[in-house]
């Protein structure tokens, strides 16, 4: 028998522009598991995202994370909701006006951690886990898009939250870096038994990661299942994306 | 009817601007109380706007203390009151000049930097990945840059005005040679503790005005580059017809308590 969700979302409704992008979207996720979530870029996975840690309100729908509705928590009743929640962003979203060492120590030192040693040790120990090893007094704007992402993971993961977001971790990376970044994903989840979430186009990572696959098609999750599942599967909506068809005429 | 909805429209924008101006430092001083106070930041801040507009800020006061000397002699000497252009010069400093001066000096030099450098974070994500690392914003950006500016601006108005009466001493005596101990006890006479009050008053409240509207814009920035430009320019817009509307209200209700010529 499977246990309760972590995160139960119903019915989420979300507008932008006079935009439909979420159209009722109903989901479950389930401690310790590595979902995929697939989609059309512009789709609305991202905003999904979003929406798990507060960071954008729903027009109507609920989500509610260890039995807690969040859609209506303030700025600060979010704070313990995001301490357990960490988000990697597409582009890093690092502090550019701090070098590589002191934006991944960023989350130590917010949450009361002190010790010199203590940060510099977990520092150095989070970079390796993402192969940055050497580049901890650079500056965010000397660094390689997939360089900044890295880092970006490895503020994510230096005090090992509940549950990561990741937003297209492997986008614009090599596919020696994009391996090692989908290993780091099934070592937190067998080791520290984080539950994450994944947003990406990248098959490879996805049919490597992933414990359940979801397909967010019209603003709705269209496919859920397993990556056997995803790949056996007959429906046209998901056999085109599953083999990279666009559906479109060239002339 | 156009204009009406015009007016009305621009009407009901103000008045969404100036809630949402005091919701932020609503907010930027409940976190003070509660002691959110980042010390490092603030004094990384107290740097950046408080000794760092000291150049920009005595400059400005020592020429408009100069200049407001000669341009006071040319006139009070075809009355023969040269003597009276210290005291003139000195109140005109204190309980205006000084504090409106300064406030626009550092709205140009140091808002227009933190509209731009808040608007930058929003616009890159930034503040979005301080709120996703349960930091909140605006105990983060906002109180060390207020509790800076409320410290910084008193001071530079002091360094404002007192370069500013001094350079309208070296222009009076020195080099339009007003008598030196009439201009000095004239100046001593017609100033006292409350025109001191009145500048040190307006430029804790400049300060504010300047560090909110500043924080605000950058943190409403949005549309990548084109929007943190945008931010800016209205930073700046913004914050000057602020200090030179709010001057004049703030003149007249400062005037009850601290009376001019008593």
């Amino acid at each position: 028998m499977r246990a309760d969700p972590l995160l139960s979302v119903r019915d989420l409704v979300q507008r932008i522009g006079g935009q439909e992008i979420l159209r009722g979207l109903s989901l479950d996720v389930f401690p310790g598991e590595t979902l995929v979530l697939l989609g059309k870029s512009g789709g609305g996975k991202s905003v999904f995202l979003r929406h798990l840690i507060g960071l954008m309100r729903p027009v109507s729908g609920s989500i509610i994370f260890e039995g807690r509705e969040i859609t209506s928590l303030t700025e600060r009743e979010l704070e313990p909701v995001r301490r357990k929640v960490g988000m990697l962003f597409q582009d890093g979203a690092l502090f550019d006006s701090m070098n590589v060492f002191d934006n991944v120590a960023f989350p130590l030192r917010e949450r009361g951690e002190r010790d010199r040693g203590v940060v510099a040790e977990k520092v150095s120990r989070s970079l390796a886990m993402v192969n940055m090893t050497g580049h901890s007094h650079k500056m965010p704007v000397n660094l390689s898009g997939g360089m900044r992402k890295r880092v970006a993971l490895a503020r994510a993961i230096i005090s090992p939250p509940d549950v990561i977001l990741y937003d297209e971790p492997t986008a614009g990376l090599d596919p020696i870096v994009s391996d090692s970044i989908n290993r780091l994903i099934r070592h937190l989840q067998s080791e520290l038994h984080v539950t994450s979430i994944v947003v990406t186009h990248d098959m490879t990572s996805c049919n490597h990661i992933a414990d359940r696959v979801a397909l967010l098609n019209e603003g709705r999750i269209h496919f859920l299942g397993s990556a056997n599942e995803l790949r056996e599967s007959r429906d046209p909506v998901v056999c085109d994306f599953v083999q990279g068809r666009s559906g479109e005429t060239v002339y | 009817m156009q204009l009406i909805s015009i007016v009305s429209g621009l009407l009901s924008s103000a008045l969404a601007s100036l809630g949402e101006l005091a919701l932020l430092a609503g907010g930027t001083f409940g976190s003070i109380a509660k002691g959110r106070i980042r010390v490092g930041l603030t004094i990384r801040q107290i740097a950046e706007i408080g000794f760092g507009s000291q150049l920009v800020v005595v400059v400005t006061g020592a020429f408009t203390g100069a200049v407001f000397t000669a341009q006071a002699y040319f006139q009070f000497a075809s009355l023969n009151m040269e003597t009276a252009v210290g005291p003139v010069v000195t109140l005109a400093m204190f309980r205006e000049l000084g504090p409106a001066l300064t406030g626009l000096m550092v709205a140009g030099r140091v808002g227009a930097a933190m509209s731009a450098e808040i608007g930058t974070m929003k616009v890159t994500q930034q503040i979005d990945a301080l709120r996703a690392l349960a930091v909140n914003p605006v105990d983060y950006l906002v109180v060390p840059r207020a509790l800076a500016m409320l410290i910084s601006m008193p001071i530079l108005v002091v360094e404002c005005v007192g370069l500013g009466v001094l350079a309208s001493y070296y222009v009076g005596v020195e080099v339009l040679n007003i008598n030196g101990a009439y201009f000095l006890a004239n100046m001593q006479k017609f100033t006292e503790g409350s025109d001191i009050l009145m500048s040190l008053t307006k430029g804790f409240a400049f300060g504010g005005l300047i560090v909110f509207i500043s924080c605000r814009e950058g943190l409403r920035a949005k549309d990548g580059a084109v929007g943190v430009g945008r931010a800016t320019t209205a930073t700046v817009v913004a914050s000057s017809l602020a200090i030179l509307i709010s001057n004049f209200f703030l003149t007249m209700a400062l005037n009850i308590f601290f009376p001019a010529g008593q």
